[in-house]
């Protein structure tokens, strides 16, 4: 396999075109932690005000509920959870300024579109490695919603964090052709 | 130690304890031999690479997880607790209240993801202690008493389900029951899989059976020469779907199929279908001896005080319900 490509967080759109799905990436720089309950907040003030909060736009979700700081380390385990559980909100965030989603799993039809539609990419990190993925996780902060819990929204600076681009800027769908190839 | 028919839910408490912390950052030592198996398998073929990439990462998170004492998965689970009591036995007081204090303990010791909230539909605020955990109690033949300890996923669990076939479906219908459900749901469910299968018993134990599934060791004989075979077929019908570790493609997509097996009504076949994760998370605990003696274990540090945490706890709950009675005049 070809070695990784190295990805600086946050970054153009124009820097995305170059990821094909299936590259393994390496993601350095700020990442924003989202999960349900953020999903449906940040979609209600979307609709709301016309615009992302918190200077979203331009900036790259990972789809994740991290455990408390431990062994020295900002986050103690840190992954990624089902995107498919954010397919609701996905395409509004896209076409809003989100340039690119952390997730695991498939995602729907309308997400691929909107990926290909807006020039945004969909990577796919791997679950059951948050122990490994933390010790990438250089800093975090809280952003908003601490009410939420695991749920709030931080930022996140990572370093080389493991990923592999699994919805590419073409709309071409690695988990798709997996699943083609074997059918 | 001392010879004595009853478990007191003081013991079963501090195993759960024991079995959560330990579970939450030590992988089973059957499933990382499973997946270190698989990686050194992946590693011998040139297509594979990005299987054994991942399969290699998988390794190294169950090293630093155990070494660093961090979570080897940030879904530390709901909290399954089955106790299981020989027909000797019997164990006395309010035992799954004591289990939920040692949950919230565990949950705060460890640094663990507070996952649970109060009600499913009316209330999705956290409990914010992990608790309460979903308990069984079974008697079993013999003297023994064991508690089994399950941290379960949100994903893998999301990605189960219960199918009630007619019994001419047969065993090739179960295996199409289960080929299905890996095609549609495994990529969600962080692979490789341990596929935990129950046929048989009702709708409601059903699920039960495939759950217990989970706990038998990869690699483990199953109970019957037909049902090892059966299990065989199953899991190379599962890895012939490509679907791979990470659903990124490449083998294996599950490390096991395991199924249990129980009778049932002549109209029904039940299949439930449980999805185990890579980081498959659970520990089993002896509560007594082989000669029938209890086994002790130590409190953990913080355990003292507990009434302050049982108060702390309780006050949470009762701010959360003065919180419900405000918003219901609210509304």
């Amino acid at each position: 396999m070809s070695e990784a490509i190295e990805l600086n967080l946050p970054c153009s759109r124009h820097d995305l075109a170059s990821c094909v799905a299936g590259d393994s990436v390496l993601l350095s720089g700020s990442v924003y932690t989202m999960r349900d309950a953020g999903h449906a907040r940040c979609l209600a003030y979307l609709e709301e005000h016309g615009e992302l909060p918190f200077d979203l736009a331009g900036q790259v979700l990972f789809y994740a509920g991290p455990t408390p700081p431990a062994a020295g380390r900002p986050l103690g385990a840190v992954g990624p959870t089902t995107a498919s559980r954010m397919d609701f909100a996905t395409p509004q965030l896209l076409r809003a300024g989100i340039v690119a989603t952390i997730g695991k799993g498939t995602r729907s039809a309308e997400v691929v579109r909107a990926c290909q539609e807006t020039g945004s990419v969909y990577f796919a990190a791997v679950g059951g490695i948050a122990a490994l993925l933390a010790e990438r996780v250089v800093h975090s902060e809280l952003v908003a919603w601490e009410d939420l819990g695991t749920e709030a929204l931080r930022r996140l600076e990572v370093r080389d964090l493991p990923v592999f681009v699994e919805i590419d800027t073409a709309g071409h769908d690695l988990y798709r052709s997996i699943e083609g190839s074997c059918a | 130690m001392r010879l004595d028919q009853a478990v007191s839910p003081e013991r079963v408490a501090r195993a759960v304890y024991t079995g959560i912390r330990e579970a939450a950052c030590t992988l089973r030592a059957d499933v990382l031999e499973a997946i270190r198996a698989s990686w050194l398998d992946a590693k011998k073929h040139e297509s594979a690479s990005r299987a054994s990439e991942v399969l290699h990462a998988m390794v190294e998170n169950a090293l630093i997880g155990d070494r660093d004492q961090v979570p080897i998965c940030q879904d530390t689970g709901t909290v399954w607790v089955c106790l299981e009591l020989g027909e000797e036995r019997r164990v006395s007081g309010d035992v799954f209240s004591r289990v939920d204090f040692a949950v919230a303990r565990a949950y705060e010791d460890g640094k663990l993801r507070m996952s649970v909230v109060r009600d499913a539909l009316f209330d999705r605020t956290n409990t914010n202690t992990n608790a309460p955990a979903f308990c069984e109690v079974r008697m079993v033949p013999g003297k023994g008493a064991r508690v089994h300890v399950m941290l379960k996923g949100g994903g893998s669990d999301n990605a189960s389900r219960v199918v009630m076939l007619s019994p001419d479906a047969g065993p090739a219908g179960v295996k199409r029951a289960v080929v299905e459900c890996v095609r549609e749901k495994a990529a969600n469910a962080c692979p490789p899989l341990i596929v935990g299968v129950g046929v048989g018993a009702t709708f409601d134990k059903v699920a039960g059976l495939a759950k217990h599934a989970l706990l038998r060791p990869v690699g483990s004989r199953a109970a019957s020469d037909e049902a090892a075979a059966f299990e065989q077929s199953v899991l190379e019908e599962v890895n012939a779907t490509g679907i791979g570790p990470a659903a990124l493609g490449g083998a294996p997509t599950a490390l096991a199929v395991h199924v249990e097996t129980a009778p049932c009504h002549i109209a029904a076949l039940p299949v439930a279908i449980n999805m185990g994760c890579c980081a498959m998370r659970s520990a089993t605990i002896d509560l007594v001896t082989e000669e029938g003696y209890a086994l002790e274990f130590p409190a953990a540090q913080t355990w003292e005080g507990d009434d302050m945490n049982m108060h702390r706890v309780a006050d949470q709950d009762a701010q959360a319900a003065e919180e419900a009675a405000r918003r219901k005049e609210r509304a």
